[in-house]
């Protein structure tokens, strides 16, 4: 019941994302698609999935996308010509892949392949060989931790993608005009600014608490990144940019995002000069158990930080492009006024 | 005992959900954006926490107890800030509250003062 009403719910916010052209509102709904998303993997019992899609896809990926917005402009513009070959096209192809569909084995029965090829083994064997309650984080980060790797890597690749393309060479600002800054706007946010201070100790106290309790319990790397970078974007958007950037640099965070990626690999090579294979955890330590924990322990924390820090680098650098292009613009109004 | 609890937190969830679905009534109904986010700040925020409440009630374990007591202390916290910031959002980018016409001079003195916070 509560699955009908909530693809029911998906199908009408999917729509209404492409009838509307108020982009800002379209991007609310992708917010809004997000949580209904992450409420439906619930209701399936995917606990952790459910996590990093609120703190993904309703959190993070709306605000950037908000950021986005600012710089592309609020409306979508409006196409002239209805382009009916492309509608056929996609018609056949879909009714194509859902012709291929009817042969694949009913969704969820316990004698599909998916289910009776390596589930059965993860299932049974994970707490022996790997001493862990939760099942999705050992597979994640031992059974399949070279899938994982590539994960970390695209992150990476993308916080990558974003420095080369909008960061540039930055002015130093002295100090007085940092303090003006931050005191003219003491009294227009005051509510806000004490509720944020109050909360972002305890935000960060979280994502540190799912980062470690990712073996027991829903959690791991990648939501306990994305959770400490909200916290740092909470404080950049209401203290300033300059202000963030006092507390975190972009040298320090850049660095940090490269060291998460060396350390997962580090683990890796550690287990392949010690005789047992790429990833293989049992050669980390004496007793294969331990050394299972130590190499999940220390890929948890290379995937935490290079999440966190891409997530950081990606929001610094698309307010910071557009507070220049607001100045070159206000420059240009000046000079010709 | 068990049936005080049971039907005190019986109540204190029909009582949340009654105020929740009287939130969406007022967003429906209501005629501006102002008394729009007014009706839903106030009956999200008492809503959500009638229905911790009523689920703190029937909890068994004490870290499930304390982990509601954290959602509802944060909740508490959280929800007005974001209903406040949303106001003084729209006030800020320029969308005026309706009133009638004869209060239009009214308003204008009210809405600088109380553009400072």
């Amino acid at each position: 019941m509560i699955d009908i009403v909530l693809l029911t719910l998906l199908l009408v916010v999917a729509i209404a994302i492409i009838r509307m052209k108020d982009l800002f509102a379209v991007v609310m709904l992708s917010g809004i698609y997000g949580l209904l998303s992450a409420s439906f993997f619930v209701a399936m019992d995917a606990v952790d999935v459910a996590f990093t899609e609120a703190a993904v896809g309703a959190g993070i990926s709306t605000l950037l996308m908000l950021v986005v917005i600012t710089m592309t402009g609020r409306n979508e513009n409006t196409t002239r010509h209805k382009p009916f070959p492309a509608l056929v096209l996609v018609v056949i192809t879909g009714s194509l892949l859902i012709y291929g569909t009817l042969d694949m084995p009913y969704f969820g029965s316990a004698d599909a392949p998916v289910h009776s090829h390596v589930a059965p083994r993860y299932i049974n064997d994970s707490m022996q060989e790997i001493g862990i309650p939760n099942i999705v984080t050992s597979i994640l980060a031992s059974y399949r931790a070279f899938d994982t790797f590539g994960e970390l890597v695209v992150i990476f690749t993308a916080g990558i993608g974003v420095l080369a393309l909008l960061s540039s060479v930055r002015r130093p600002i002295d100090g007085d005009k940092i303090v003006c800054i931050n005191y003219s706007m003491h009294e227009q946010h005051l509510v806000v600014r004490i509720v944020t201070k109050m909360l972002i100790p305890f935000i960060l106290l979280f994502a540190l608490y799912v980062q470690f309790h990712g073996d027991f319990g829903p959690g791991g790397g990648f939501q306990a990144g994305v959770i400490f970078a909200a916290a740092i974007i909470l404080y950049a958007m209401l203290f300033g940019l300059s202000t963030a950037r006092i507390v975190i640099n972009q040298p320090f965070i850049q660095l940090i995002a490269a060291t998460g990626v060396l350390l997962y690999g580090s683990v890796g090579l550690v287990s392949l000069l010690n005789g047992g294979n790429f990833f293989d955890y049992n050669f980390l330590s004496n007793d294969p158990l331990s050394g299972q924990h130590l190499g999940i322990l220390l890929i948890e924390l290379g995937v935490g930080c290079t999440v966190a820090s891409v997530m950081i680098i990606i929001f610094f650098n698309f307010a910071d492009y557009r507070e220049r292009q607001q100045s070159h613009e206000n420059e240009q109004n000046q000079e010709s006024s | 005992m068990d049936i005080v609890l049971n039907i005190s937190s019986g109540l204190c969830l029909f009582i949340g959900s009654f105020l929740c679905v009287s939130g969406g009534i007022g967003i429906l109904r209501f005629p501006d954006f102002y008394t729009r986010m007014h009706a839903v700040g106030v009956t999200g925020t008492l809503g959500a926490g009638m229905i911790l409440i009523g689920l703190m009630l029937r909890s068994t374990d004490l870290l499930v107890f304390a982990k509601l007591v954290m959602i509802l202390l944060l909740t508490l916290l959280i929800s007005p800030t974001t209903s406040h910031v949303l106001a003084k959002a729209a006030l800020h980018n320029g969308l005026m509250p309706k009133l009638s016409q004869n209060m239009l001079e009214q308003s204008k003195s009210k809405e600088t003062a109380s553009s400072k916070y």
